[in-house]
């Protein structure tokens, strides 16, 4: 027998697996389950970006291109950051097209963490941040939101959680699992503290067009930010599109450079047939995201109100497509709630604390579902909730 | 469209309550807006969409070319509003093309669709002829699939 530790690289293998492995083995093999589980639009790729990818195909375009991505594609995204969120990049060398927003983490946490370098992560956050860290030698440091602050990142924390080995904030917003937002005015006293200990920021931007009630602020649009900020962006979540992979990162050109560098060794160059149908959608797709961009606001109203309304405190979200409600009224920890209720009412919501410790306590519900599936999905764990409230009581 | 049409278009069952959190407005403001569209005739009526195939009771639908004598002055409205007024008809719309008036007629036997446009349709004065067209399968009606469900394939749960 094979001691593959011995093969292994031990630094990988240090790193913790996901702690809710359990709850996710139980709700993935359940059948008839409403799921209210999942981080991906239930829209379909709108059928002219589609017909791009198609058309591509149709004439025999399915050779690489460059390392980069498609020059054209940059120059579009270029466009888009401007308009948009009123940031320049150069499409010559300061955009990376990459195979999906994670593939732009792991290459701007790869060019920029050196072992022993601490990474302050948000949290609540998206999973990916700390492994990919870890795996780099570097100690990823959580700076825990909450509710208290709508889950915004405020200067008091980053200070508190900064030491002279601090290099990286990693920035998710608009968040998930939390659905907060960061505006202007909470961007500035943070951006002041990053620029002060002389900080990098990676800033997760991809939830950016779904955001209701104001427009997204990037931080790289804050004064002298964009010297020391890596976007990452995709469109994955913008135009439905999850299973194209495909997305960009966008920062200063020397670390833009070093990222193609490893990209190029990685992945030679993004999908040709998802980069021509990126082009599209930037070019013609801005009433899709104004289509969806409404319904998710409608199932947003709806869900937190339902969630309000079945007794759970429910902190309003202004951005992504979930709800965060707290469920710690039930006198269950977050993973017993969820695989209590798929067990016994066969509905599907993510423990909070699977996106960090601080997420203990509450639960991911995601409404990017019908309405339909929404109110019956909540009408369940309405009476899960009474049920554990009676138990909780007595 | 506004917001209201678009919800009732697509979710007729919605309460004013439900409407009103999903638009951010009082249950009031729904419930005055909705009378607006209907006093308006915006709103025309409220229909359940069923697919009667599958009460299997052997009734048909048939799409009905016509083609007319316009009379002067009135054009086609004169003979559009006489047909509009059988009970038979679904819906009547007046074409561009090849013949003048689409005619649908459903829910009804293959005997009574005949009846219908041999001995009321076709005997018309100003109808100079018509060509019957049985439906065979619904696909898709008010925008609503009647094929087999589309299948959510995003899976229970993912991060």
């Amino acid at each position: 027998m094979i001691e593959y530790e011995k093969y292994l690289n031990p630094t990988l293998c240090s790193v913790k697996p996901s702690g809710i492995r359990k709850f996710f083995s139980i709700a993935e093999e359940m059948d008839n389950v409403i799921s209210l589980g999942v981080g991906e639009p239930d829209f379909l790729t709108p059928w002219h970006i589609r017909q791009q990818g198609i058309d591509t195909l149709e004439r025999g375009k399915t050779r690489y291109t460059a390392n980069a991505g498609m020059l054209l594609l940059r120059q579009e995204i270029s466009n888009f950051y401007a308009r948009r969120y009123l940031v320049k990049y150069n499409p010559e060398d300061e955009i990376l097209v990459t195979v999906g927003g994670s593939e732009g983490i792991d290459m701007c946490i790869r060019a920029l963490v050196s072992p022993g370098d601490e990474v302050l992560v948000v949290e609540p956050s998206f999973v990916c941040y700390k492994p990919i860290v870890e795996v780099c030698g570097g100690i990823a440091v959580a700076v825990e939101t909450s509710s208290e602050n709508g889950f915004r990142l405020t200067a008091e924390q980053i200070e508190k959680s900064i030491t002279d080995r601090t290099k990286i904030l990693i920035f998710p917003y608009p968040n998930n699992p939390t659905g907060a937002v960061m505006r202007t005015e909470d961007l500035k006293p943070i951006c002041e503290v990053i620029k002060r200990h002389n900080l990098f920021v990676l800033s997760d931007e991809i939830y950016s067009e779904l955001t209701y009630g104001g427009d997204h602020v990037s931080i790289a649009s804050i004064d002298g930010m964009q010297e020391r900020t890596v976007v990452i962006n995709g469109f994955s979540k913008t135009y439905s599109m999850t299973g194209w992979r495909l997305g960009y990162a966008l920062g200063p050109a020397p670390i833009i450079s070093q990222m193609t560098k490893l990209h190029q060794f990685a992945i030679m160059s993004a999908p040709t047939s998802s980069q021509t149908a990126a082009i599209e959608a930037l070019r013609n797709g801005d009433k899709d995201i104004v289509k969806m961009r409404t319904d998710y606001d409608m199932r947003r109203r709806f869900t937190v109100h339902a969630f309000r309304e079945i007794g759970l405190e429910c902190f309003e979200p202004e951005g992504a497509f979930y709800a965060f409600p707290c469920i710690r009224s039930t006198g269950l920890n977050s993973e017993e709630f969820c695989e209590k209720l798929i067990l016994s009412k066969r509905v599907a919501v993510v423990p909070g604390n699977a996106f960090g410790d601080c997420g203990e306590g509450f639960i991911r519900v995601s409404y990017c579902y019908s309405i339909e599936n929404i109110k019956e999905a909540v009408r369940r764990i309405g009476d899960f909730v009474n049920e554990q409230k009676e138990n909780y009581g007595s | 469209m506004d917001r209201l049409l678009y919800l009732l278009e697509n979710n007729p069952r919605l309460s004013n309550n439900e409407l009103a959190v999903m638009l951010g407005v009082t249950e009031k403001d729904v419930e005055q807006k909705i009378k607006l569209y209907e006093d308006s005739g915006i709103i025309k009526g409220y229909r359940t969409v069923i697919d009667k195939e599958k009460l299997h009771d052997e009734k048909v639908t048939a799409l009905i070319e016509i083609k007319v004598h316009p009379k002067f002055g009135r054009g086609f409205d004169d003979i559009a509003q006489r047909i509009a007024d059988m009970e038979e008809v679904e819906s009547i719309y007046l074409m561009s093309g090849g013949y003048d008036l689409c005619c649908l007629v459903s829910d009804k036997s293959f005997q009574e669709v005949s009846m219908f446009v041999a001995q009321r349709l076709s005997p018309m004065e100003d109808v100079m002829s018509t060509a019957t067209h049985f439906i065979l399968k619904k696909y898709k009606e008010q925008s609503v699939l009647f094929a087999d469900e589309n299948k959510d394939d995003r899976g229970n749960i993912s991060l």
